[in-house]
Parts: structure tokens; sequence; C-alpha cells
């Protein structure tokens, strides 16, 4: 047995690191360009080929800072973060972080220099790593046909919607409502929103969590574009009568998504096809093996069933026997067009075909068993050892890969709720997110364990939360105040994030309203 | 930063002897002999200590003796102490006292007492400073209330920082007493109150902050707009939620009362039951309703003047209930409840409805009839 370790002598590093705008000197430079009066002469005027009205006045306001500055302020920050491969990223809910076996860097660094524009016959590797990886696809789900172009699973949702826009236009019916829950992401009410369709939220039986097949019913019209719904939802709860939903939301002459966002805990074990999905998505970072991006390359891999194969986004990849090559296919009569330049963010697919070649059937059979034993281990621990907390629907202890948690009665007996607990769990060096919309629950935290973990490193996190719980009965005011050891003290003023008129997501925007002080 | 205190000595008094409030002098009396003790000053006490930090840069005012100046001194502070009351202090001293905030022009007004206290204080100064209640009541129907004395005190605090900007209008309700003593309940929208609001120091109201309460009023407005037909009657009930419809339209309307609109415009005001049948008598009419109250009523609280003989005319496919996202998920998933005083007409309504939640956004939710739950 390897040591279970509560880390009450951690420190992250504080660099109270300025914004990279702040450092700048006008004028600093990472590099100096030699430009002699021969190098003039061969370039010429560079700027005269582009349009004079095209032309900007002034130049951008960038942060002007040298080299080795710039390394010390990114490598601070990096020091800064409780990333994947540094803390047990288990609470994450939602998220599925796992490790991505470095093995699989070694492949990206091979295809690294391709170009998206070079000619087929150039790239009839990578063209068959991608064929390949559909067909893997289509044995996991079911469906007949997938695309790796949209770039993370909000895109993939964007997607679903817009074959859903295009097939009823085609059909020439007038449907405009899309149904989810509100247990799924919200990105599956979001998506559809953007597209210009009209949201339908249902809540699950207050007892069970499972969403609600009566409000089911009474949602669906002649309206009912379609359904788009996670399973598991975010809570961990699995809706064992998706079936049912899918045939009542078809019988309204709708079509049915499938958010397999949180596919982790049932990969090879239960497909989209079987439960009457026409479509969906898996995201290959989480899923299979990318980390996760948090905005950052990503492929939300889109599925669907060969009645909808024409509606996909182009260009797919295809294989013609007679050329014994592989190629890249825009004839697809019914096609959405694009959600995303090219044809998928390479080094992703690259990493999935890799892993899914290592792991195999039983393999990836594997990853969701032990996913699910993992997670309702750490369940069982914390629901008997954790004081204060509970599951969300506690009528319902059947969860798959993830739970959310409510530490409602800590928040009654201490004073000290979730936020608390996850500000404080920093202090011990695990990163527990605040994320858990909508709050329903009361005092929600998601946890997530994946696979990836070892028992030693689960018990080491229950070990970190009951340590904290036990500190908000003893002592709440440690926990209220934390962080203590992090890299920033707790913010106060929540304000920052909620007020419109002081928020900003850009430095230009901060000036703008706060007049350049801070 | 000056922030205004009004407490409520006798407020609360009558719950623990079992007296559903101490509305009057006879029930006050009633209680006392009960052996009922005050306890809103220990209450405002809690709720000032959070405001410590800014003790050198605030200036409370309040009133003398038990209205205040007792609780702010114990909690630490030296206030300006405004007025003159009696022995005993009476409703009229709250509606003087908050007139008198108002004078002196305080940043919030804090009042110490449940749903009476809140009324009186609308009385006086109805939405022109920014207040919050403290709960110390009996009755605590209304929305102007911190979910506890100490969260009350921490959003003082972050509102005089300017930590929490937004600032909404909250419903005051108040129960009939006698009623309620009597086993009957009525509440009564009284009128609105401006409170700051910060999901997580109000209570039920615990939702992400990164949608706005105020925001979601006009979302829902402007859905209502867009799918509003001609020559339909819409009622548009009492809420908050409800009357941001109107004021889209720039109608005049009644806060607390039944405004009927057709086309666009306004052709009842504060209509009674009666004028309500009247006026809808042989048209095609929708009911707009809003859940009152932090209990999830659809109808029977605030909205009597839709009464069963209404809503038999208008018809239950007809009812549009509008709510904020927040409002559903501070019911942590219980349904909406119906209580017209027609019991067989609250089963007919029960059901599932497609709640308009926001702009294009929807809420399928379920109703039933509050005495199921009751049951």
């Amino acid at each position: 047995m390897g040591v279970v370790k509560v880390r009450r002598g951690f420190h992250e590093a504080r660099w109270e690191e300025p914004i990279i705008f702040e450092l700048s000197n006008e004028g600093e430079r990472g590099i100096l360009i030699p430009l002699d009066d021969k190098i003039r002469r061969e370039v010429g005027d560079v700027l005269s080929s582009i349009p004079e009205h095209m032309r900007r006045k002034d130049p951008p306001k960038l942060p002007e800072v040298s080299q080795m500055r710039v390394l010390k302020h990114y490598l601070r920050l990096s020091q800064e973060t409780l990333g994947a491969d540094l803390n047990i990223d288990i609470g994450q809910g939602t998220c599925t972080m796992k490790y991505s076996p470095k093995v699989n860097e070694r492949f990206v660094a091979m295809v690294r220099e391709l170009h998206p524009y070079q000619d087929e016959e150039t790239v009839q590797g990578a063209l068959e790593i991608m064929y390949k990886l559909d067909l893997f696809l289509r044995e996991i789900s079911g469906l007949d046909r997938f695309s790796f172009q949209p770039g993370g699973g909000s895109q993939a949702i964007f997607a679903m919607a817009s074959i859903i826009r295009a097939y009823h236009k085609k059909r020439g019916e007038e449907r405009d409502e899309i149904i989810t829950t509100i247990f799924s992401h919200p990105s599956d009410a979001a998506a559809p929103a953007v597209k210009g369709f009209k949201v339908i939220t249902i809540y699950p039986d207050p007892e069970t969590g499972i969403p609600d097949v009566e409000a089911l019913k009474a949602a669906v019209s002649k309206r009912t574009a379609g359904m788009i719904v996670a399973n598991p939802e975010d809570t961990g709860i699995f809706n064992p009568r998706i079936k049912e939903f899918c045939d009542i939301v078809h019988e309204a002459g709708g079509l049915c998504g499938y958010d397999q966002a949180n596919a982790n805990g049932i990969m090879g074990i239960v497909r989209a096809k079987e439960c009457g999905f026409d479509m969906g998505f898996f995201n290959l970072h989480k899923t299979f093996s990318s980390p996760h991006g948090c905005g950052g390359p990503a492929v939300g891999a889109l599925g669907v069933r060969r009645e909808l194969e024409n509606f996909l986004p182009v260009p797919v990849v295809d294989y013609d026997p007679e050329r014994k090559a592989y190629y890249l296919n825009y004839d697809l009569p019914d096609t959405i067009g694009k959600v995303r330049e090219f044809y998928g963010v390479f080094p992703v697919v690259v990493r999935a075909y890799a892993w899914i070649m290592a792991l195999g059937e039983e393999g990836l059979k594997e990853v969701a068993r032990v996913a699910v034993l993992n997670n309702n281990y750490v369940m069982h621990r914390i629901l008997r050892e954790v004081r204060g907390a509970d599951i969300s629907y506690p009528a319902n202890k059947r969860r798959i890969e993830q739970v959310r948690y409510s530490l409602k009665k800590l928040k009654d007996e201490t004073g000290v709720g979730a936020e608390d607990v996850i500000r404080r769990m920093a202090d011990f060096g695990f990163h527990l997110w605040t994320s858990h919309h909508p709050w329903i629950i009361p005092e929600p935290l998601t946890i997530e364990p994946t696979e990836s973990y070892s028992k030693e490193e689960l018990d080491e996190y229950i070990e970190a939360l009951k340590e904290v719980v036990g500190e908000a009965y003893e002592e709440p005011e440690t926990v209220i105040n934390a962080p203590h050891r992090s890299v920033i003290h707790k913010i106060e003023d929540n304000s920052w994030f909620s007020d419109p008129k002081k928020w900003s997501i850009t430095w230009r925007l901060f000036l703008k309203k706060h007049g350049g002080k801070l | 930063m000056k922030l205004g205190l009004i407490v409520n000595p006798i407020a609360g008094m009558g719950g623990r002897v079992g007296l559903k409030g101490t509305d009057g002098p006879e029930m006050l009396k009633k209680a006392i002999e009960l052996g009922a003790k005050p306890w809103a000053e220990d209450r405002a006490v809690d709720a000032l200590k959070a405001l410590l930090p800014i003790r050198d840069s605030l200036t409370i005012y309040t009133y003398p003796h038990k209205m205040g100046e007792n609780a702010a001194k114990r909690a630490g502070f030296n206030p300006e102490v405004l007025g003159s009351v009696g022995e005993e202090t009476t409703a009229e001293d709250t509606v003087r006292a908050a007139e008198d905030m108002r004078r002196v022009g305080v940043d919030i007004l804090l009042f110490v007492g449940g749903d009476g206290t809140a009324r009186d204080v609308c009385r006086a100064i109805g939405t022109s400073l920014v207040t919050l209640g403290i709960p110390a009541g009996v009755k605590v129907y209304s929305s102007v209330f911190s979910a506890s004395p100490k969260a009350g005190g921490e959003l003082a605090l972050k509102f005089l920082r300017g930590e929490v900007s937004e600032v909404i209008e909250a419903e005051v309700l108040d129960i009939d007493e006698d009623s309620f003593r009597e086993g009957r309940l009525s509440v009564k929208l009284y009128g609105y109150l401006k409170i700051p609001y910060d999901s997580n120091y109000i209570p039920g109201g615990k939702v992400p902050s990164s949608h706005s309460e105020s925001y979601d009023r006009e979302a829902i407005a402007a859905e209502l707009l867009e799918v509003m037909e001609r020559d339909v009657i819409y009622l548009i009930g009492p809420g908050s939620t409800t009357k941001e419809v109107m004021k889209a339209l720039s109608l005049d309307f009644s806060p607390l009362g039944v405004d009927a609109i057709l086309n666009g415009e306004l052709i009842g005001k504060d209509l009674n039951e009666r004028q309500i049948i009247e006026l809808i008598s042989g048209r095609k009419a929708k009911v707009v309703v809003t859940p009152i109250g932090g209990q999830g009523y659809v109808f029977g609280r605030g909205n009597q003047q839709i009464s069963p003989e209404v809503l038999r005319r208008v018809g239950k496919g007809n009812i549009i209930i509008v709510a904020t996202r927040g409002k559903l998920e501070s019911l942590r998933g219980r349904p909406l409840l119906v209580d017209t005083g027609d019991e067989a007409l609250d089963v007919e309504l029960s059901g599932y409805y497609k709640v308009i939640t926001g702009y294009r956004e929807y809420t399928v939710y379920k109703v039933v009839p509050a005495s199921t739950l009751e049951s």
C-alpha cells in the first residue's frame, strides 16, 4: 500500500505577478530585427500591398516585453495552477479529468508540421487515422458516420442544432423548439438558442432526480424540432427511460441529439443507437485522452445515423477502393456547411486513435467499469465518513461516473458552505470546482473520480475533505476565510464577476470601464 | 456612509407563544401575558456586528431606546438618535422613523421585524430608499428579508462597499392575522420595497450570480410581447415579474392589482373580480401570473381577484405562468401551488405548464393543489 497523506504543509507559489500589460515598457522588444538598407530594398514598402482603408491608424496596444521577462511571466503563472497532471483532479466534476498518456505526445509531435492545405496524396496516413477513428466511434456509439470538425462539445451541440434545422427545412416543416433537461450541460440549451430555437427545459422528478417523463409529454408539440440531452446527467444520474424519451420526441416529429460529454462511465456498455438517438457527439478531449481543453483545442466528434449522413459538415474523410486512396469528400447534398475551418484538431484525433488502439474493446469497457467503481467507492466513503455531506436526490443512490453532492447539512450546522470548502481544499493542493449550475441542489459539490486515479489517491482526496469538514465544525473561520496557502486570498467582492458595469474580459475593456486605474 | 436602523421591538414575540403575530396592542398584551420576550434587539445586534469592519466610516441613524439605539450601542456603534418614542411603540413610530430616515438620506435602511414592519416601512417610504429586512417577525412571507440577521448585515456591508450593486423591487406580503388565527390563510400583496440583490443572502435565492434577476424579468417581458395575440385580453396579475410587460409597453399599471391589456393598450386597471368578469365576458382572455412569495403559489396568494369564476371562464389553456429562473431554482424542485379556494378547480388546474423563464426560454413545471401538500 502506498502512502495516504494529508498535506497540511502544502503551500502553492504566490508570485503576485502583474498582468502582462502592466509589465509593458514602451519600445521593449523580444527580438530586435536587423533592418539594414539591403533588406529594406529587397522587401520594399510592405504596407502598400494592404488597401488604404484596411490599414489601421494606430498600432495595436500590445504589451512590449523582453523575451526573458515573458518566459518568467508565464512560468510563474504556470506555477500558480493546479493542473490535471499536478493534483488529484477529481473535484472538477462533469469535466472528466483523466490521465492522458504521455507517449501519445510523441505521435502528436510527428504530425505537428502537417498543413491543412497539403495535397491529399501527401497526407494519406493522416486521412487513414481519421477514417479509422470514425470506424471505431461507429462501433462505440452504433451511429453510422462521424465528423471531427466541431472544435469542442458546445460546437458539436451547435452542429446538431444546425442539422435539426436543416432536416425540418428539407421536409418543409416549421419547427422551432428544442427540449432539454435542467441537468444536461447548459450548452445543450445555449447552442440551440444561438441557432434561433426556443428552448424548453424539463425538471427531474424531485425524489429520484430522473428526468420527468410526464413533463416531456407536456413539452412536445407540433413545434418540437428536437431534444438534446445528456445521459447520465451532470448529477451522475442515468435516465433508464431514455428510449421512451426518444420515442416520445420521434412520435412528435422531432429528432434526438445525444450530448455524450458524460460518456466515461458507459463507454462500450450503452450505445446512442439503442437508446434511440439520431445523432450524438463524444468529446475526444476528456473521454478519449486529450487533456480537457477549457476552451483550448478540442474535438466534439459528431456522429449521425445513416438517414442524416448527408447533413454532416464538410468535408468528411472517405476511401476510394479503386484508387486505393483516402480523400476529403465535400459532396454531401444536404450539408450544413462548416461549423469550423478544416477537418478537426488533428493532434486530438491522433491521441484518441492511439488511446483506443492501446486499449481495444475490452480496455474501453474496463475504463468505464473502473470509472464507475471509483465513483461509487468515493461516494460510499463520503456518505459514511464526511460529516454534513449528502448526495443530491438521496432517495436514489444509483450513480454512474460522478456524483453531485450537497453540503446543506454542513452549512446548516456550521455556517460553512460548499464555496468555503472548495476554497479550503486549495490549501491542501486540490482543485475543487465551483461550477454546479443550476443551484437547485443546495450547497452543491460535484466529484468525478474517472478511471485514472489509484485507490490511495482517492483516499488522499477523501482524507483532505474530512480534514476540511472537521475544521468546519471545530474552527469554521479557518474554512470561511480560506484559502490561506494558495496563490491568492479569498475574494470577497463578487461584483467583479456579476456586475456588468465592473466586469471586463479584456485589458482594453478594463481600462475603459475603470479609467485605467485599479 | 449612512445607514438607517429601525427595530420593531415587539416583532416576533407572538411566535414563541403560539400567537401568530403581534399586530395591535391587544395581541401584544396577550403575548406578554403568555411570557413572550423581545428578541428583535438580539437579531438587530447580530446583523449590525457584520458591519463593524466599516465602523469608522459609517454613521448609523436610528430611533431611541428599543427602536434601535440600544441595539446599535450593544453592537459597538455610537448611533445618531432621531425622534422620540413613548413607553410602548406602535406602527406609527415605525412609519415616522422611516420618514425621518428618508429625510436624512441614508444609503440603506435596515429594519428589523416581520411582514407587519415591512408593510409599515413600505407605507412610509415606498421605493424611495434602498432597504433590507432583518427577519425577526413571526410572519416573514415578504421577499424583502435576508436569510438571517448575519446574512442581512453582510449584504448591507457589501452594498455599502459597492460590492453588490444590483437593486430590485421585492414584494411586501402579509397575511391577514385575524383569518390566520382562525386557520384561514389569506395573503395579500401590499407593495414593493427596493432591496440590494445578491442570491447568496436572500433566502431561497441561492442561484449563480451570472444571470441577474432584473435582466431575467426584462427578458420574460420581451418573450411575452412576442407571443401576445391580437384581439385577446391579457389580464396581468400582480408581481414585479408580470408588471415588467406593462413597463415594456409604457402603460400605466397598478403594482398590486390586476390590469388588462388589449392590443397593446390598457383597458382596465386594478380590476376587482366583478370588473374582470364583466370585461372578459364573451371575449377571449388570457391570464398572466407569477408565483408570489417564496412558497411558489401561482393562485390564491396576493391575486385573489383572479377568482375561481374568472379562471373557469378564462380556461386552463389560457393561463400563462411567468417566473425567473432564480425563482424556479429557489423552489428546489418543489412544485408550484394553486389554492383558489375551490378544491375541484385546484385539481383541474393542476398539471404541467410551460412557464416563460426568459426570452424564447420556457421551463415545463408541475403545478399541484396546495391541499395535496398539506395532507
